[in-house]
Formats: structure tokens, sequence, C-alpha cells
């Protein structure tokens, strides 16, 4: 068993699908920190059989709206002091802005400097739709 | 203030509104000659199109108003890179109103959102033709007294063709509309058509291989024109394109007063032939299209203002 130390101010998001840390990593933009970051990946667990972790240490919030994107199934744990003071779920984000861009070569996005701006078309299916041109989302959460 | 970029902008009542002041003004053009004296439409085509600028223009035209604008993006600032939202800003102080047409899907949301004149999308790309949508509502009411209560066949290319798709999303919205979806296999209905829009809306609908097996049920038929482009290999092509050409020998089994649309340019998809049949409307369709757009260009204005609610 891998050991990584448990962080005394910070944020861990846990319940990661596995295979999604490092996407929940980049579109969070958490290469930009200079503290200190942990992913493990493919962790045991006793629900999902497998599952990411991520632990920052010296953040205190997320955009949660990008973390439900990826993954609606993950949770955010709060840490102060080393105690955890509060759980969060993420959930399906109605609007993403600015998260993801429009792969579609005709969309006027593709030459206009706009938002990107999704909306979410089915919750079941978890399908965004542009906002200007109106493709759905290819992306790969 | 008001503009008109995806079918779905004016809810049914509005829509009905317009559509009666179109029938108004088609009765009594007469009457409305002056109504737009000193108002100024800007006509920007970023994309060359001949029907739609020219009934944008002959609309104001006819309302007593002028007409202003470019026919292709060469020609307009856009080609120094202008952008969308700057260009429509500067149209802002020299139009009251703007037609849109533009390669670039999104582009008339951009500009109606920068825009202080009302926008109207003339098309944009491979995405929405709302005034195409209008004129073909009209047409259907004009020719059935009615838009509900109807089985519409669909027919050609239903997986690009953007008339087909703005067509069926307004049309769920009425009531006991039958959808006949007529399409070779590799140009059938997109699924996201049939999964957001068909489905549940709770009307009825089924897809057929050939027009001569559902014509005799057909109260509208909507012919679109099968691409060659459109196919992976030629035999294919040549395999099909036949099936999906109207003829007077296909039309023998239809109802008398069925209205056959087409949203033009048409190249082979209908016979010559059919075009002497009393049921063949689509001249008739675009030539509506002109009452329509001067009867959007009333209400977006606020000329009319019983039309569109505030």
């Amino acid at each position: 068993m891998l050991n990584i130390d448990s962080i005394e101010n910070g944020i861990v998001i846990d319940h990661i699908t596995a295979g999604r840390g490092m996407r929940v990593y980049e579109l969070l933009d958490l290469q930009k920190l200079d503290t200190c970051v942990a992913i493990i990946r493919n962790a045991r667990s006793s629900k999902f059989g497998k599952k990411d972790i991520i632990k920052i240490e010296g953040l205190t919030d997320i955009d949660l709206d990008v973390l439900g994107f990826i993954d609606d199934h993950a949770t955010v744990c709060v840490i102060r002091d080393g105690e955890l003071i509060e759980k969060k779920q993420p959930k399906l984000p109605k609007k993403l802005v600015n998260i993801v861009s429009c792969k579609n070569p005709r969309c006027i996005t593709s030459v206009e400097d706009v938002d990107q701006v999704f909306t979410l078309c089915d919750g079941e299916r978890h399908r965004y739709r542009c906002q200007y041109c109106e493709q759905v989302l290819e992306e790969a959460r | 203030m008001r503009h008109l970029i995806d079918p779905l902008d004016f809810n049914m009542e509005e829509t009905g509104r317009l559509l009666e002041l179109a029938a108004g003004i088609l009765q009594r053009p007469g009457d409305y000659a002056h109504c737009c004296d000193g108002k100024i439409l800007a006509t920007l085509f970023f994309e060359p199109s001949t029907r739609t600028r020219l009934s944008f223009e002959s609309a104001m035209l006819r309302l007593g108003g002028q007409v202003l604008g470019f026919s292709s993006a060469g020609s307009s600032s856009a080609s120094k890179g202008e952008s969308v939202a700057d260009t429509i800003r500067m149209i802002s102080g020299y139009a009251d109103i703007a037609a849109m047409r533009h390669f670039k899907e999104g582009a008339p949301f951009v500009a109606a959102r920068y825009s202080k004149i009302p926008v109207v999308n003339a098309g944009d790309g491979g995405h929405q033709h709302p005034t195409q949508t209008l004129t073909d509502l009209f047409t259907i009411r004009r020719k059935r007294g009615e838009i509900g209560n109807l089985t519409i066949g669909l027919c050609g290319d239903l997986k690009f063709g953007r008339t087909v798709h703005s067509l069926i999303k307004s049309l769920v919205r009425y009531e006991n509309v039958r959808f006949v979806l007529i399409s070779p296999e590799e140009l059938r209905t997109p699924g996201y058509i049939v999964k957001e829009v068909l489905e549940p809306s709770g009307h009825s609908f089924n897809e057929a291989r050939k027009i001569e097996e559902v014509m005799p049920e057909l109260d509208v038929l909507y012919m679109t024109r099968v691409q060659r482009e459109r196919f992976f290999n030629e035999e294919d092509y040549v395999r099909l394109k036949d099936s999906y050409i109207l003829t007077p020998e296909k039309l023998k089994s239809a109802k008398k007063d069925l209205v056959i649309m087409h949203p033009l340019p048409r190249v082979n998809e209908i016979d010559k032939l059919v075009d002497e049949d009393p049921r063949a409307m689509y001249f008739e369709q675009a030539r509506g299209g002109v009452f329509v757009r001067m009867a959007l260009i009333l209400a977006l204005l606020g000329l009319e203002p019983e039309v569109l609610d505030p």
C-alpha cells in the first residue's frame, strides 16, 4: 500500500472515477499551484473497486462546476488543522463557461473572441451543447 | 429589443400573430407601402445568397424603407479581420434593423448580443435559418388554414438539411402533427432530433425509405435535395437518387389537396413536370417569404406592436 501523508490544511478530492484524476488536475489548473499536490490513481475503493484521489495542500476552495462536469460522483473534503470540516458534493453544472472549447470548426467561437459557453441539454447522458452553434460537446470527461 | 436568431425565439402565439400579419400584408400590400418610410435595413451577407437576400431587400423596399449592405465577406470589413461584434456595433449607427447571413454558426447570436438594433438570422452555416421556417409555416397555414392536424412527409436529406431540423422543432409545438421521415439510410434524421425533439413531443413519427409507400397518407410533402457529395461512394448515390425524385407518376396516389413544398433551390429532386401540378407550392412558398419578412421587419421595429410580447 502506497503511503501519502495526510494534509493539515487544504482539500482532498475523493471518489474520483478511476482514470479521471488527471483530467480533474488539468481542468482545475492545479499545475499552476506552487503548493504540494498529490494525485493518487487507482486507489482501492470498497464502493467502486478503484478510484482516483487528489490532495491539495493550502487550497480552501475549488471550482465545483469544473469538478461536477468531469465527475459529479467525486467528493470534496475541506481539511483545516488536520480535521475534516466540510464535505461538498459537486453537481452536474447547468452551464459551462470557459471550461472547455467548442470543437466545431464552423462555430463562430473558432474566430471570434467570445466566452466559450455550453448548456446542459440532457442531464441523464451528461450532454452539453455549445450556446452558439448548438453542436454537442464531444469532449471526453 | 427583440431579435430573431432561432426559430423558437418567438412563442406560438407570437408566431401566430406574425403569420396573421403576413397574411394581411399579402391581401392588402398597399396599406403597408409606407410603413417603413425613412427606415433602413442592413443586409450583412458574409456568404452569398440570392433568394434570401433579395427577399429581405424586396420586403424592406415594399414597406417604403431603404436598404444597404454587402453580399459577400470579401466586400466587407471582415476581410480585414473585423469581428462580428465590432461590425454590428458600427452597423447599429447606420441602420434600423439588420439581416445577417454568416458562414460561421452562431455569428448572428453574437451579433445580437452587441447590437443596438434588431438582428435577424438570415442563415448561419448549417445551423439555423429561422425566416425559412417562418415561411414554411406561413405556406402550410395559407394552404391548409391551420398548422396543426396534419401528416407531413419530410423527404430527402434529413441528416444535414437545416431547414428540415428547424421545421420539425417548430412543428412539434402544434397539435396533432404526424411526421413521416423519408430518406435513404445514409441520410436519416439525426439521433438527437429524434431523442431530444420528436420523442419528448409525444407526436407520432415513422421512417420510410420510399415516397411511394407513404404518399397517400400525406397532407404536406416537404422535399429537400439529396446531394451527391453526402454519399461515401458514387454507386450508392446512383442507386438511391431516383427514389427521392418527385415525379407526376409518384403523385398519382397522393391526396388531391396535398401541399408540395421545397425550400429551393431545386436541382433535380422535383421533376419539372410537377411544376404544372396545382399542388406544387414551392414557388408560391418563396413568394410568401417576402410577406413573412415584411411582417417580421414591422414587428421587430415595433411598428406593429401587438405582434411580439413586450
